[in-house]
């Protein structure tokens, strides 16, 4: 009815009012709290020396661009994930390979290492997250004992275990984050509120908390409680797409990176974007950021196929890293701090020390 | 249309790489025309990031080589480059047609059997070649107007002179080794899988009641929340990266030396997780945080022996099993939930945990529809009590003195004068190896 719809219209414009009007009360509530920038404190604090990182190894044996890899708790062990489906499992410092399956789907965005070291995640353009237990039996066919356990409507983007084996947290391109029982495959919680594809989440290093951070192609970082579903806060000062979240180490905090060729870095005890990393030299999207053990460092891969590295507290670059030959698709520090590794789209993977 | 927007709005790195090519064309602050050599500066990294960023300017099409135009590549030497024409710019044709390409290649091919002399002799003609038998193919119905296209704009060539011609030819070169990338070389237009197609995306651009709904409860909800300074907040990764800086070994090195940097995987050992005498950093460790003295099995046994003497031990048993309920499997649940409860709750239990009575009623009342965050209350009842009363004791305690006393500080290995003649790297067996005991696979 015509009526109907002008009705639906007025209700939806005095919405929007207030729903803005809301956010910019919101905008000063935090503002008055922000009496000082994150590098003017740093002034105070010594500057970083003379910074020398090298490729100490490279994994070579992905025919295909390296999208996703995660380390074992043993610390020298890893999964990568390609684009052609092969999900490898490493060694990195012998380099020596010690499994390998193939992914019935390309474009395996998402890998992760169980907690015990005695299993792998991964998925992709399958909508789904498998998980495969490792095993050395030489008769054993890994793809025979695949699990699948979680099931999204469009590409999963991200997954990780939580303090166990038996639960997984995933992101997917349908908009939505999910916790699922790993033996049953039954979704625990599900988390709605981005307004487009989620493309990361990073767990809490919190002592008692359940949460855990997302970031989508809406521009927002989102935390949510595991528990109820809930999210308890959200961040939208990034200009595009949020490619990568994860935790400063005292968990207080959380780095983002973006196609808007930024990494940011979000409070949340001030509920405020803290620090901006960038430069004008530097045009390509940050895909994937991790910090050092101590949070000093932040490690940034970009679409540029280099790596820089900043001094969170002072904002500045400290370092480039040349090396890879094509965009640096993901990056992690190792789980002792010695070392971080990146795996880029020129097929191979590198540890960094 | 909303694929191509969405496309579009993907690359925001083409907007700046245009920007920043206009800005260099700039008569007054531009790069200088006529020189060709990159200022060399004391700073190395301006240098290198220099070449970097000309380079991709060169992959991207946005600078293209006069001399050799077969790859696109930024050379330190003479060669000489040029502006590519906003008219073959990435973004202003995008995506290139196929058609175009077909008249491109059958350009060349006339050009090849024709008197001009080709100027690309060195180049792969087979690739050409290729490409274009399979355009042929794939456009067979439109072959004569490609033809005829062809012929017309080798033509309308031959009337401009030899210099601009030159031109030209290298412009839309540099256009399709972009575009069409032979072989072996990556295309850096690719964009991986494409992104905004699912249906909270459409959601998002129509903005629906319910959008505005959530965001006026999320922003409600937030004005309500108590925030703290920013002084404050900041002041706090100050405090707790100077603490944690010397036991980063990225910033500060590691004893007796990092692995990856000497091959030699001693610190692994020396630190394993259930190393008898942990290091002195380590025992320092957990003197940071309570969170830290649990997290490392060797700190969660010694407090153990600690509680133990203290006769509070229920307590961090307790603890523990709420976590194995918390992320354990969904079927354990209800089987878990007993456990604990006959343990620890029941009246006369075992191993009675001391909680508050409120909480403790809560608790039992929850226990009748048993689910993974029953417990949470009287979990986190107990790990404040541990937190705020035995670990403080814990840390006076002449235990933990005599701890950091006994523990070993690594000698450092110095890095090795003959660099080839490196240690063999050790394997380490899997963590999913079955092994002999329950304590997992460790480092030897």
């Amino acid at each position: 009815m015509a009526t109907d719809g002008l009705h639906e219209n007025e209700t939806l414009a005095s919405l929007k009012i207030e729903a803005e009007s809301l956010k910019g009360k919101l905008e000063e509530e935090r503002a008055k709290l922000h009496d000082v920038e994150l590098h003017q404190v740093a002034e105070r604090v010594e500057a970083l020396g003379q910074f020398v990182m090298k490729t100490r190894r490279t994994l070579k044996g992905h025919g295909n661009k390296v999208l996703c890899m995660d380390w074992c708790k043993d610390k020298r062990r890893i999964v990568s994930s390609s684009q052609d489906g092969k999900v490898i499992v490493w060694d990195s410092f012998t380099t020596n390979k010690e499994h390998a399956v193939t992914m019935p789907c390309t474009w395996v965005m998402a890998c992760a290492y169980a907690p015990s070291g005695c299993a792998i995640a991964c998925g992709g353009l399958d909508n789904k997250c498998s998980v495969y237990p490792l095993t050395f039996d030489k008769n054993e066919n890994m793809a025979a004992k695949k699990k699948s356990v979680a099931m999204h409507t469009n590409y999963l983007s991200a997954c990780s275990f939580t303090n166990s084996d038996m639960q997984i947290l995933t992101a997917s391109g349908d908009g939505t984050c999910a916790l699922w029982d790993v033996e049953s495959g039954q979704l625990l919680q599900s988390f709605h509120g981005h307004g487009a594809d989620v493309l990361c989440l990073d767990l809490a290093p919190s002592e008692t908390g359940n949460t855990f951070v997302s970031g989508g192609c809406d521009k927002k970082a989102m935390v949510w409680d595991m528990r109820s579903g809930q999210c308890v806060q959200a961040f939208e000062t990034h200009e595009s797409d949020i490619n990568s979240v994860r935790y400063y180490p005292s968990g207080d905090a959380f780095a983002s990176g973006s196609d808007d060729a930024t990494c940011r870095l979000y409070d949340l005890r001030a509920d405020r974007e803290v620090a901006i990393y960038s430069k004008e030299s530097i045009i390509f999207g940050a895909s994937s950021v991790d910090f050092s053990l101590s949070g000093r460092l932040l490690f940034a891969g970009y679409n540029d196929y280099t790596i820089n590295v900043w001094d969170v507290l002072k904002g500045a670059r400290v370092s480039i890293l040349f090396g890879h030959e094509n965009r640096v698709s993901t990056l992690r520090v190792s789980p002792d701090g010695t070392a971080f590794c990146s795996g880029s789209w020129d097929h191979t993977l590198r540890v960094w020390a | 249309m909303a694929a191509g927007g969405r496309a579009r709005a993907q690359r925001p790195n083409l907007d700046k790489m245009e920007r920043m090519v206009v800005s260099m064309q700039d008569p007054d602050e531009g790069v200088k025309m006529r020189s060709q050599r990159l200022l060399i500066t004391v700073i190395p990294h301006a240098v290198a990031e220099a070449l970097h960023l000309g380079a991709l300017l060169v992959r991207h099409g946005y600078l293209y080589p006069l001399r050799d135009p077969r790859s696109l590549a930024l050379r330190p030497d003479e060669t000489p480059y040029r502006f590519q024409t906003p008219y073959f710019w990435a973004s202003t044709v995008w995506p290139a047609s196929e058609l175009d390409y077909a008249i491109y290649l059958a350009k060349r091919s006339i050009q090849r059997r024709g008197a001009l002399l080709d100027h690309e002799k060195g180049c792969a003609p087979r690739i050409w070649q290729e490409h274009y038998d399979q355009l042929q193919w794939k456009i067979s119905h439109a072959w004569d107007l490609v033809v005829t296209q062809a012929r017309e704009q080798l033509r309308a060539m031959k009337q401009r002179r030899r210099g601009d011609r030159l031109v030209i030819t290298c412009q839309e070169q540099a256009y399709w080794l972009v575009n069409r990338p032979p072989p072996g070389v990556p295309n850096v237009l690719e964009q991986g899988p494409e992104r905004g197609s699912c249906a909270a995306s459409r959601l998002q651009t129509c903005k629906s009641l319910d959008f505005y709904k959530w965001e006026i409860e999320y922003a409600r909800k937030a004005l309500g929340r108590n925030r703290l300074k920013s002084s404050v907040c900041l002041e706090a990764y100050l405090k707790f990266s100077s603490q944690r800086g010397p036991h980063d070994p990225i910033l500060s090195g590691c004893l007796p030396s990092n692995p990856w940097v000497t091959d030699d995987d001693t610190y692994w050992a020396v630190n394993a997780p259930t190393a008898a005498t942990p290091t002195r950093l380590r025992v320092e460790r957990w003197g940071f945080s309570f969170q830290e003295l649990l997290e490392d099995p060797v700190g969660r046994a010694h407090f153990m022996d600690f509680l133990e003497k203290e006769f509070s031990a229920e307590n961090l048993s307790f603890w523990e099993a709420c976590e194995q309920l918390r992320y354990g499997g969904q079927a354990q649940v209800p089987a878990l939930v007993d456990a604990v409860y006959q343990q620890f709750l029941a009246p006369g239990a075992a191993r009675w945990v001391n909680i508050d009575s409120r909480t403790m009623e809560r608790t039992l009342a929850g226990l009748c529809r048993p689910h993974r965050y029953v417990l949470d209350d009287a979990q986190l009842h107990i790990y404040m009590l541990m937190k705020k009363d035995s670990y403080p004791r814990f840390l006076k305690s002449d235990m933990y003195k005599g701890l950091l006393t006994e523990a070993t500080v690594p000698v450092e290995t110095k890095r090795r004068v003959f660099p080839f003649m490196r240690k063999p790297r050790h394997c380490s067996p899997s963590p999913a190896l079955p092994t002999a005991g329950p304590g997992g696979g460790g480092e030897d």
